[in-house]
């Protein structure tokens, strides 16, 4: 193009391989060109801005999709037809009207009849029958006919059609074919695709190995293959096989298992120190080069610092508590090893079952049985001292032959409560079993939620239990394990119906504080509860959606619960207990629990005024309740002996002497030394462990009358004292921890890495992108803006230069008045001096 | 009905004419009180219809009442004897009901009440006292006085008796003239009793007055039972004189004896809604001082008005902090009045000019004694230790000792020492604090291991923590959501079944 008219966009540096698209513009092309379409486009608004003329299309439901085409044509003919029905043209000399079909004129198709629409079938085409044409045809000539003869009509009496019905005939005549020949098709195509089908089954079954039994059929059916086929398929096999992972030795699952333990104790310690969070919220934004320690932070800091004291090298606590519990959990583990082998084979076959879906029934069968040898090596393992294992196993077939192999999910309490009524502890464990195994959740889509249920179902059964008059621990014992297995599988469920039994038990006791001002313990189904949260779920962690609240419901409990008879003190025990069993590994310190063992030493001793140790809420230094453990009798005293404390006596006691009153009395007072000992063992680390235990130790070295006690609680008594003085006392003053020094700021510059140039790297992709978007926005936006500058200077060009036209027409009209007036005058004065002249 | 009836016309005639005014006796003779309550009652009302068009048409006998027999004498003419005749029925008619409310049916005693306090409204009206000169009190004082004794039996409870009362305390004179009548009565009844206390007649006592809402500007006063032109220049419109009223009840009252429930009542509402309304809250320091020395919840309660009286009337209360520091005992952080008394103690101790000595003894005591509270109590004591820190920064080597002896046997701090001055907190460091980070609450190990760092400048704000409930803290536990919820991994082998398992030693499942 012109040289002149090209603008050069001169580039500050060359860059190797870029490409630009904007290098030449060419501004007078593109202004004319824009010129040109706002000529086309705004100028003609502008000239039309006055104008109210619309463009109406009156063609006859031309915008109505309910008619069909066909009709659609029919109705305009007829009323064109009504339109020109009472004109006459009298110019036109051709009366006959031109005949159309689809608005071509037939007589042209008649001349150009081998074209054929290009959908219409090749079948069809040349096949013009006579019937064919006469139909297509042959309406207008009906109509001709009709036209030019009435004498005709006689003849065709028979069928004394009308036009329309002709049409219509004709019509419906050609849809039905057309229907035939699609059927025709379609038919066609379905027979090709069943052919595919059946072809891809084959060569399914020739590429891969069928099963056994379909294979010998095969087998009868096929004829020999071919040697070489053979030799050639086999090769192809080999190839394909993988290899499948080598058996392990006994060792290696050990070695596994003991790996995958030490992972999960790791989590645990990770979960009890509470830091996860803050460590992984805490990422270091921004090094700068100068720092040396960049890049390098230390996760967690695991490596034991090596030192002596007294001459022996001095390892942490921990790991020697570790130590001992596994050489006592020795054995133990040993079980572990076997039951999970036990479990892994009998997963293997829940595989099996889950990959053959077909024969899940027949399957049901076996996996029953897998179900009974399991509980029965179950039970030989738990139940090792019971010598009866052979004497129940016949009972046990018998009682089995009874129960069906297939349950379905109870969808309700009762139902639940049915099903289980009435039967032994090991039928309703084999029941439950059956019931997961039935409705694994990998078996269909519902199951996951009804097995979600179960596990409530379950928990209130066992509630329900334990607040019988006579409470089936013993059953609850074994419905444990069910409630494990369960909870393994559905966490978040289980988590929710705890908490919500525990939100429950919560809100009642708050209500009957806010009634009557103090509270009472709970039910043993409460306390088992507890009890059974700290068996599924970790107690040892920092912050847990389960075990956190339960630790503030019997915090509540030992605060706020009156103690008014024997059985408040051995509930409130309990929970000591469980307080213990929770903060076992985490040795957290729990002060509500040392207050109690207060108060209930304190309530073992004669009334007098206690003396430099102060019992708290909700025991008194005075008043009514005191003296609950206090026992008198000699007799008594001389001939109890330490048993365990039967958890039934919560629920009432039973019509009892009062010597065995006084005996669980004292094996209260031994169970709470046993406390004391056990806290002291716990605390030890504490800074202020001995201000912690100050009131106990002065309870008892001043206020125990501990010569009165029988031998046995002396021990007790002694070891839990020695407990609490042999330790020593050790204060360090208190340092702050350093505050990291604020770092100076680096100027440095920030180093990033870049991939490709002209594109901005920082931030995520998310940021990118909204980066990206708000500078396409921006471009837009001045793109529009000036889109709307020019289109004004346009239109005000325009505006303009009407303006001027209007004014050089006014200008040229004026001067032609005044030339006219001009030359008047001239006239007139022409005239005037003519006249003067003469 | 028939007995209404007749009552009903016996009434018609005793208006009616005077010669049946002898019938008067048919309906005084229901009201001693041995028939049934529907029997009285409409006695009652029938009485309280009489005495009323008789005093609205006064036929009583106007000024000091002559005795009955002398009466009878020539010195008055038909018409007074008729009247003095009247006015003794009127007045048996009052006894009768004064002691009506002392009757077993609540419906009696309402009703007993209710026409009492009509009559004290005629009588105001139309007063049965000469009027001698123009400022003469016209209020039924007497009459008065027989519904108060009324109100406060001495064996029984009557605060619903009294509650029912309440509505005419509204009005300024009658609470005026009621409160004069209720010093009068506690003079009385409580000198027979000779220092022993009187649970239910104080309990009475205690509910008529708690609730008295005094006026606080003299143009609130404009509800009067009576309305009387010289209004202005009686005495009981003038605020002053109803506060100094109110002032000598009060200190009548708290000059005896009192249990020690009522006690604590008492101390709940005398800064709120006593101290304020007396010309001189400094009589109360007696009473007040004597409650702080009592101990326990009792002194805690004290401590707010003791604190309006230092404050805001320049009391000198010598050894106090003393005394505030022996307060501080194992049970402040489970009473009740918990979030109260640490409000104060915030106050007490949020002046900069204290010694240092003296606030980390607070700080060492109520740490130690922090290892035997509830989470809900660490909660909110942990921020405020941080909050004296931050006010006295001398303290902070209590936190931070860095050329300390290394090894001590002993902690510095004497935990039985009453003199917050030898008590040596300032040779010791926070080890309950130390100890606290390892509770088992997250919340409270967490806010525990702040101190660990050196504090920002900021206080933090504890008024909400103070009132932190147990129940609520459980609430926000259980309302957390978790991402995932971690699981044991050690396989379960039933409810005892865990190694070493406490319970397995202690317990049988039988």
């Amino acid at each position: 193009s012109n040289p002149f008219e090209v603008k050069v966009n001169r580039q500050k540096f060359d860059i190797l391989g870029r490409k630009t698209k904007n290098d030449v513009g060419l501004p007078g092309v593109s202004r004319s060109k824009a010129i040109k379409k706002r000529n086309q486009t705004l100028l003609k608004e502008y000239k039309e801005r006055e104008k109210t003329n619309v463009f109406k299309d009156k063609r006859f439901g031309e915008y109505n999709t309910k008619i069909t085409p066909e009709e659609k044509m029919i109705r305009r003919f007829a009323l064109e037809r009504q339109q020109n029905y009472g004109k006459k043209n009298i110019y036109n000399l051709n009366e006959d009207e031109e005949l159309t079909h689809y608005g071509q004129s037939l007589a042209e198709i008649e001349k150009l009849n081998d074209i054929v629409d290009s959908d219409s079938d090749t079948e069809e085409g040349g096949t013009l029958s006579a019937e064919l044409t006469a139909a297509h045809f042959g309406g207008g000539g009906g109509l001709l006919r009709k036209k030019v003869s009435s004498e005709q009509q006689d003849e065709e009496e028979e069928k004394p059609k009308s036009r329309k019905e002709l049409i219509e005939e004709m019509i419906a005549k050609s849809k039905q074919e057309k229907q035939e020949r699609q059927t025709r098709r379609e038919s066609a195509l379905e027979l090709t695709e069943k052919l595919d089908k059946d072809w891809k089954e084959i060569q399914t079954l020739i590429a891969h190995k069928t099963p056994k039994s379909e294979r010998k059929d095969k087998e009868v059916e096929k004829p020999k293959p071919d040697e070489y086929d053979m030799i050639v398929r086999e090769l192809g096999f080999e190839m394909k096989a993988k290899p499948s992972e080598r058996l392990k030795t006994e060792e290696e699952l050990a070695k596994e298992e003991q790996a995958r333990l030490q992972k999960l104790e790791a989590d645990r310690l990770r979960r009890m120190r509470g830091i996860d969070e803050e460590a992984n919220k805490k990422r270091p934004s921004h090094m700068s080069a100068d720092d040396l320690a960049d890049g390098f932070i230390l996760d967690k800091d695991d490596r034991r610092l090596l030192s002596y004291k007294d001459g022996k090298i001095n390892i942490e606590n921990e790991e020697v508590g570790e130590e001992e519990e596994e050489e006592e959990g020795e054995e133990e583990d040993n079980e572990n090893e076997e039951e999970s082998q036990e479990e892994s084979a009998s997963e293997d076959e829940e595989d099996d079952a889950a990959d053959g879906h077909s024969d899940i029934e027949s399957d049901l069968e076996s996996e029953g049985e897998a179900a009974e040898n399991k509980e029965e090596t179950k039970h030989k393992a738990n139940e090792n001292e019971s010598q009866n294992v052979e004497k129940l196993d016949p009972k046990r077939e018998a009682a089995k032959s009874e129960l069906p192999y297939t349950f379905a999910v109870p969808e309700s309490y009762e139902t639940f409560k049915s099903l289980l009524a009435g039967r032994t502890i090991e039928q309703q464990l084999i029941i439950l079993e059956r019931i997961q195994k039935c409705n694994h959740p990998s078996l269909a889509v519902g199951n996951k939620a009804k097995l979600e249920k179960l596990f409530g179902f379950l928990l209130e059964y066992i509630g329900e239990l334990a607040t019988l008059d006579s409470p089936e621990l013993r059953t609850i014992d074994k419905l444990v394990l069910p409630l494990y297995s369960l909870c393994q599988m559905f966490p978040e469920a289980a988590s929710d119906s705890i908490k919500f039994i525990l939100r429950d038990a919560a809100h009642d006791l708050e209500e009957v504080i806010e009634v009557k001002g103090r509270a009472t313990f709970p039910g043993l189904d409460t306390l088992i509860y507890l009890k059974i949260v700290s068996l599924l779920f970790p107690t040892s962690d920092f912050w847990h959606p389960v075990v956190t609240p339960a630790f503030m419901y019997m915090s509540q409990l030992l605060t706020k619960c009156r103690i008014a008879t024997l059985q408040d003190v051995i509930k409130g025990l309990f929970i000591c207990c469980l307080f213990l069993e929770y903060v076992s590994l985490s040795r957290r310190f729990v002060p509500e629990l040392i207050n109690f063992l207060l108060g209930v030493l304190h309530i073992s001793l004669p009334k007098s005024q206690a003396q430099g140790y102060t019992v708290v809420h909700p025991f008194t230094p005075v008043g009514k309740n005191l003296e609950l453990l206090l026992v008198c009798d000699k007799d008594d005293l001389k001939s109890w002996e330490k048993q365990n404390v039967p958890l039934s006596i919560v629920t009432g006691l039973k019509e009892t002497s009062r010597t065995e009153i006084n005996h669980t009395r004292l094996s209260c007072l031994a169970l709470c030394f046993d406390l004391i000992k056990k806290c002291a063992a716990l605390y030890e680390s504490l800074p202020s462990f001995h201000e912690i235990m100050h009131p106990v130790r002065i309870l008892l070295t001043q206020h125990m009358p501990v010569n009165e006690y029988p031998e046995k609680m002396q021990e007790w008594y002694h070891s839990a004292l020695k407990e609490l003085e042999n330790k020593v006392k050790h204060y360090t003053p208190l340092i702050c921890e350093k505050k990291k020094p604020v770092p100076l700021k680096q100027y440095t510059p920030k180093i990033v890495k870049v991939l490709e140039f002209g594109k901005k790297q920082a931030g995520s992709k998310k940021e990118q992108e909204r980066k990206q978007l708000i500078q396409r926005h921006k471009r837009e936006l001045k793109g529009a803006i000036r889109e709307i500058r020019k289109d004004n200077q346009y239109l005000a060009r325009m505006q303009l230069s009407e303006i001027m036209e209007r004014d050089a027409a006014r200008k040229r009209k004026v001067k032609e008045l005044l030339g006219s007036l001009a030359t008047q005058e001239g006239e007139w004065k022409a005239m005037k001096r003519k006249k003067w002249q003469n | 009905m028939a007995r209404e009836a007749a009552l009903a016309a016996c009434l018609e005639a005793v208006l009616g004419s005077r010669s049946s005014a002898n019938r008067v006796f048919e309906l005084l003779e229901p009201l001693a009180g041995q028939e049934e309550p529907e029997d009285i009652v409409s006695a009652a009302r029938t009485c309280s219809r009489l005495f009323g068009a008789l005093l609205e048409r006064r036929e009583l006998f106007v000024g000091p009442l002559p005795d009955q027999d002398a009466s009878l004498g020539e010195s008055y003419s038909a018409e007074d004897k008729y009247r003095i005749w009247m006015r003794h029925r009127y007045r048996d008619c009052v006894g009768c009901l004064g002691e009506l409310m002392g009757h077993d049916a609540f419906q009696v005693k309402e009703l007993a009440l209710c026409t009492l306090m009509k009559f004290v409204e005629l009588e105001a009206q139309y007063p049965l006292i000469k009027i001698e000169w123009k400022g003469t009190l016209t209020f039924p004082c007497d009459l008065l006085k027989v519904v108060v004794d009324g109100l406060l039996p001495t064996t029984e409870d009557a605060s619903l008796l009294i509650s029912r009362f309440q509505e005419y305390m509204e009005y300024d004179d009658v609470r005026y003239f009621v409160m004069k009548a209720v010093t009068a009565s506690i003079g009385q009844v409580m000198q027979k009793t000779k220092e022993r206390p009187l649970p239910f007649y104080q309990q009475n006592v205690f509910s008529l007055i708690s609730p008295i809402n005094m006026p606080n500007k003299e143009s609130e006063m404009v509800k009067f039972m009576v309305k009387q032109d010289n209004r202005e220049e009686l005495k009981f419109s003038k605020l002053q004189a109803h506060k100094q009223v109110f002032e000598k009840m009060w200190l009548t009252f708290l000059k005896h004896k009192l249990p020690p429930g009522l006690y604590k009542k008492v101390l709940v509402i005398l800064h709120d809604s006593v101290l304020p309304y007396m010309n001189d809250p400094t009589l109360m320091m007696d009473f007040l001082t004597v409650a702080y020395g009592i101990g326990g919840a009792i002194s805690l309660l004290a401590l707010n008005g003791l604190f309006i009286l230092i404050h805001q009337h320049n009391l000198e209360y010598p050894d106090f902090y003393k005394k505030l520091y022996s307060l501080l005992d194992p049970s402040i952080y489970h009473v009740k009045y918990r979030a109260r008394f640490f409000h104060l103690t915030d106050l007490f101790l949020s002046s900069s000019h204290l010694p240092a000595y003296l606030v980390a003894a607070f700080i060492k005591r109520l740490a130690r004694l922090a290892l035997t509270a509830p989470p809900e109590a660490l909660l909110m004591i942990i921020p405020f230790i941080c909050n004296l820190f931050r006010r006295h920064p001398a303290c902070r080597v209590l936190l931070h000792r860095p050329g300390g002896p290394a090894d001590m046997s002993e902690d510095p701090y004497i935990m039985e020492e009453k003199e917050p001055s030898e008590s040596r907190a300032l040779q010791s460091s926070l080890w309950e604090i130390q100890s606290l980070q390892n509770h088992y609450h997250p919340d409270v190990a967490k806010a525990a291991a702040v101190l660990n760092q050196s504090l920002s400048e900021m206080e933090d704000d504890i008024s909400g923590l103070l009132e932190l409930s147990a129940s609520e803290l459980f609430d926000r536990e259980v309302k957390k959501k978790a991402v995932d919820v971690p699981l044991e991994f050690e396989q379960v082998r039933g409810l005892f079944g865990k190694k070493s398992d406490i319970f397995a030693e202690h317990f049988s499942l039988e």
